[in-house]
């Protein structure tokens, strides 16, 4: 093996490093993807959590994978097939259940007409808003202040797209993507239920709460990379793990070559280059490029090196906020689970418990202080209600992204995440009377199982915090934004 | 003109001395809005609302010869924040001293502190130009604004790469992950946090909220960029040297004469009507009231664009802020405080570490005053002995945070005093004895600052300093430039760029717009 050598070495087998690795193979590379875990995946993965019962182990939803990207890489002939697709988000309360996207039809919406009519506005302005702010999501970021054609002309072409919005909008975006979610919601909205469903799709995954501002910024970011629809959730046959499955066959396919259970210890640097990677098993293996999935500060720390590194970009790599704020819930569960407010409905959408925005900044406080929220916010999705094969007949699974849950937490998580999953199953408990009795088996990854698991510094499932200061092109660090590390040969591909 | 505050008076001056005719109505019967001096006790002097200067632009202090209209402003040195575990921190002008005493709660942080300064200070460089300059409108296509974006751009690129980076990722940046980049020390950290959330609805971890920590940075005394210091007789000083430059332009200022009403006619401003039922004919109306007031309150919102008045409904103005103004029988004792130090002599901040300082913001969100609220206290008849009789102090105490509407029903008479009591009760846990020495206290809400001053919800900026009200949205876009959608009628107070302080800016862009449009 020690004589092979490849044109790209790809750190880390998620869907971002498949995903590159498949476009690198494609346009005639020799690619090696190398992936610590036993399967591919890393946190779009499909795992058995208690036997018989399987479960997509850190994302769960296919929201923001844009169609074109699917498509181009036929995943449909390798094998992904949805088991769901625009799935609608319903708000729940222990008593009040509210559908986004309003359906005409549906006579269970319980929201005033000012309300219903504000929100159809609401969502066509923001559709808009995505998808001007797209191209930026597209674009690799210019390099400011640089004299190179290419950063200037894209940095006038943002702009010129962003004119094409016109002045109303343009205004309207200026003045929003700075604001705090609870602000804008207060504009428009009445219901607190609707009010609290959409602040929670603004801080998820984040360490902000509807009144920190910025929320709205990270709101936009979710819609634009979701192309601007807000019904794109989708959920594939056999969980997120399938996605990457049939990621790793178009990148076999196109002539990558994959190889597990392989864990890089760290990055060669030959002549202020990189040149390949050692193996934790002391394996060499070269290569004219290193491309790494894995998060920032494991790339630049841990397998390059600060040696390698001036004092600078070694200051602002740690200054990187990565700490994640979300935990991961699964149930094994002996019936299908009756939630009061969907009267019997099965749910086969993504279920939203946050009752309003206030609660969802109570719930943001006890974070601000490192404990878990004591009354938490939950996106709940029954998988088995349309793939009923991820758990024995009959059988069911319930997936949760639970928030607030720091990664570092007061007192450490040993010892407090039974009290926490406790905190949470008598939220479900009060939202689906009898759940409890039916859980079989429960598992709960934090924050701290999550960097654990999937090898992300700080658990974070996007890598690093989302905002303002840490996007576009400042992310992940000033001097590296543009994919390229500050050491010739090594790039980016991670969230 | 209406509203003898500091910025109406600045925009008066410089319209008077440009030749126009210019008649400044105050509805109470004394001028300053929140720049004032008042007695309301026997022989004391309270600086009742904005209490230390530093912001207020040196441009306008020599253009208009302030000096020479007798305003004196005093630097003071140093302060000192206090710990309820008895421990402080004592800030100095003198470096090495104040090297030592940040090397007493960390090594580290001492040598960061030298950083930080100069990385503020460069902060405070890029936007300090941008103060006296009207926003362009980055949606217009006119020759005029295309060219100050294009200037904006320059300065900007000027910065370099590195500075750039550093820049964007400073204006959105909360307080807390600022200094956490430098320090390590909770006390040096909850000194320096406490700028960023003075006057303020949020709290040192909201994004955001480094920005009004450079704010409170960017201003000067005598060329010593950061410093502040005290005027000469209180705050009031300021407004009388502006009031004494007016009348030397010939500009004529009326006290007790509420205006009641922005008249127009085929959207033109035309006058204004007095509460006394008089009018007053102007072929121009510039607005010293925050927006809210102006275009709601004085006006019918009929008169308006539906988007405009929609959008200054929008505009966030929210009380936060309280206040004492104490008159003491003596010089408060501070333990904690070396003797002789003369940090005493300089802001004293009540605050343990950016969790309190978050936590009282959360008391603010529910509808509470905070129970441990964050305090700036000054003393500055230590220096200024006009303000109170021999041997007596008096002591100005800013609270954060209060609300505006309490989540338990309106203010009260006896809810005021047990807001006070909270505050002074904090007080005297770092000074023994205090309670003994007060003759007599003033506490106000921004309850009552709003009925006092007129800002709205008792807001000390006019408007919320956060990202969607600066700059070219402050504070309505497409509105930025001091300009109203009425033909004649103006804004200059610091709900317009860029914002609240003492500082002026405001009403000397509004001055600069108007003579632009009038082609003087």
């Amino acid at each position: 093996m020690s004589a092979s050598r490849y044109d790209c070495i790809v750190v880390g087998a998620g869907h971002n490093g498949l995903t590159c690795a498949a476009y690198l193979a494609r346009a005639g590379r020799r690619v090696l993807v190398l992936e610590a875990a036993e399967r591919p995946g890393g946190a779009a993965a499909t795992r058995e959590f208690a036997p018989g019962y399987r479960v997509s182990s850190c994302a769960h939803l296919l929201h923001l994978m844009p169609a074109w990207l699917l498509e181009e890489l036929g995943l449909a002939r390798h094998g992904l097939r949805m088991a769901a697709e625009r799935m609608p988000t319903i708000a729940l309360s222990p008593t009040g259940a509210l559908r986004i996207p309003l359906d005409p039809d549906s006579a269970a919406q319980n929201l005033g007409d000012t309300d219903a009519h504000a929100l159809h506005e609401y969502e066509a302005r923001m559709r808009r808003l995505a998808r001007a702010l797209r191209p930026l999501l597209e674009a690799v970021p210019p390099r400011l202040g640089s004299r190179a054609w290419r950063d200037r002309l894209t940095l006038l072409g943002l702009a010129a797209k962003l004119r094409l919005l016109g002045r109303a909008d343009l205004r309207e975006l200026l003045r929003i993507a700075g604001m705090c979610v609870q602000d804008l919601l207060d504009e428009h909205f009445e219901s607190p239920l609707l009010k609290g469903a959409l602040a929670f799709d603004a801080v998820l995954g984040t360490n902000l709460g509807p009144r920190s501002p910025g929320s709205v910024f990270t709101l936009l970011y979710r819609l634009a990379a979701a192309g601007g629809a807000p019904a794109s959730l989708a959920q594939p046959v056999g969980g997120l793990g399938a996605l990457t499955e049939a990621l790793a066959r178009a990148a076999n396919g196109a002539g990558a070559e994959l190889r597990l259970g392989a864990p890089v210890a760290r990055v060669i640097v030959s002549e202020d280059s990189a040149a390949g990677v050692v193996l934790e098993s002391g394996e060499r293996l070269e290569a004219d490029c290193v491309v790494s999935s894995a998060d920032p500060t494991t790339t630049f720390l841990r397998l390059l090196g600060a040696e390698h590194l001036d004092a600078g970009f070694v200051r602002r790599v740690t200054h990187l906020r990565t700490e994640g704020m979300t935990a991961k819930l699964h149930l094994a569960l002996g019936r299908m689970p009756q939630f009061t407010a969907l009267a019997g409905a099965v749910p086969t959408g993504r279920l939203v418990l946050a009752p309003s925005p206030g609660a969802v900044e109570r719930a943001f406080n006890d974070a601000k202080y490192g404990k878990f929220s004591a009354a938490p916010l939950l996106e709940i999705i029954v998988p088995t209600a349309v793939d009923p094969g991820l758990a024995p007949a009959g059988q069911h699974v319930l997936s949760a992204v639970v928030q607030y849950a720091p990664y570092r937490v007061a007192g450490g998580w040993e010892g407090q995440r039974e009290q926490f999953l406790d905190t949470i199953l008598q939220t479900l408990e009060a939202h689906a009377p009898g759940l409890r009795e039916s859980v079989r088996a429960a598992e709960l990854l934090t924050p701290e199982d999550i960097e654990a698991e999937f090898r992300i510094s700080g658990g974070n499932w996007h890598h690093a915090e989302l905002a303002l200061d840490q996007f576009f092109m400042v992310r992940p660090v000033p001097g590296a934004a543009q994919y390229r590390a500050p050491l010739k040969g090594l790039f980016l591909c991670g969230a | 003109m209406v509203g003898a505050g500091h910025n109406g008076l600045v925009a008066a001056c410089f319209l008077a001395r440009a030749g126009l005719k210019v008649l400044v109505l105050e509805r109470n019967p004394y001028i300053g809005g929140a720049a004032v001096s008042r007695r309301l006790y026997d022989g004391f002097t309270y600086s009742n609302c904005s209490y230390v200067c530093s912001l207020l632009r040196t441009e306008i202090i020599r253009t208009l010869d302030l000096p020479g209209h007798g305003l004196q402003i005093i630097p003071y040195e140093g302060g000192c924040t206090l710990m309820r575990n008895g421990g402080h921190l004592a800030l100095y002008d003198n470096h090495d001293a104040l090297r030592r005493e940040i090397a007493r709660h960390s090594r580290r942080d001492a040598e960061a502190y030298d950083r930080f300064a100069r990385d503020m200070l460069r902060h405070c460089r890029f936007i300090k130009p941008l103060l006296l300059r009207a926003p362009p409108d980055p949606t217009s296509f006119k020759p005029r604004d295309l060219g100050e974006l294009l200037h904006l751009g320059r300065h900007f690129s000027n910065l370099g790469e590195e500075r750039m980076y550093e820049t964007l990722r400073f204006w959105t940046l909360s307080c807390a992950d600022l200094l956490d980049e430098y320090f390590e020390s909770e006390i040096v950290k909850a000194h320096l946090a406490g700028s960023s959330i003075i006057g303020t609805a949020l709290g040192p971890r909201s994004p955001g909220t480094a920005y009004v920590l450079l704010h409170h940075y960017m201003g000067s005394i005598d060329g010593t960029v950061g410093a502040w210091g005290f005027a000469r007789g209180g705050m009031g000083a300021i407004t009388q040297a502006l009031a004494a430059a007016l009348a030397a332009s010939g500009g004529e200022i009326r006290c007790d004469a509420p205006v009641e009403r922005i008249l127009t006619r085929n959207g033109r401003a035309t006058g204004v009507a007095l509460a006394s039922g008089a009018e007053i004919p102007a072929k121009l109306v510039v607005s010293n009231m925050d927006v809210r007031r102006t275009f709601l309150k004085a006006m019918d919102p009929a008169e308006l664009p539906p988007e405009f008045v929609q959008r200054v409904r929008q505009f966030k103005i929210r009380g936060s802020s309280g206040k004492l103004n104490i008159a003491l029988d003596g010089l408060p004792r501070f333990p904690a405080i070396p003797a002789g130090s003369p940090c005493v002599r300089g802001d004293l901040h009540v605050t343990d570490s950016i969790d309190m300082l978050e936590r009282a913001y959360d008391d603010w969100k529910e509808g509470r005053w905070s129970q441990r609220p964050y305090l700036d206290m000054l003393i500055p008849t230590q220096i200024d002995p006009t303000m109170a009789p021999a041997g007596k102090h008096y002591m100005s105490v800013f609270v954060q945070y209060c609300p505006y509407a309490l989540a338990d029903g309106p203010w009260t008479d006896d809810k005021r005093a047990s807001f006070g009591r909270t505050v002074i009760d904090s007080i005297a846990e770092h000074s023994p004895g205090f309670r003994d020495l007060i003759l007599h206290a003033e506490i106000r809400t921004p309850y009552d600052i709003e009925r006092e001053v007129g800002l709205t919800e008792g807001n000390i900026f006019q408007g919320e300093l956060t990202f969607d009200q600066l700059l070219f949205n402050r504070p309505v876009p497409g509105y930025a430039q001091y300009r109203s959608p009425i033909k004649g009628l103006y804004m200059c107070g610091s709900s317009t760029h860029p914002g609240g302080g003492v500082m002026g800016a405001p009403g000397a862009n509004a001055a600069t717009a108007i003579l632009g449009d009038l082609r003087r």
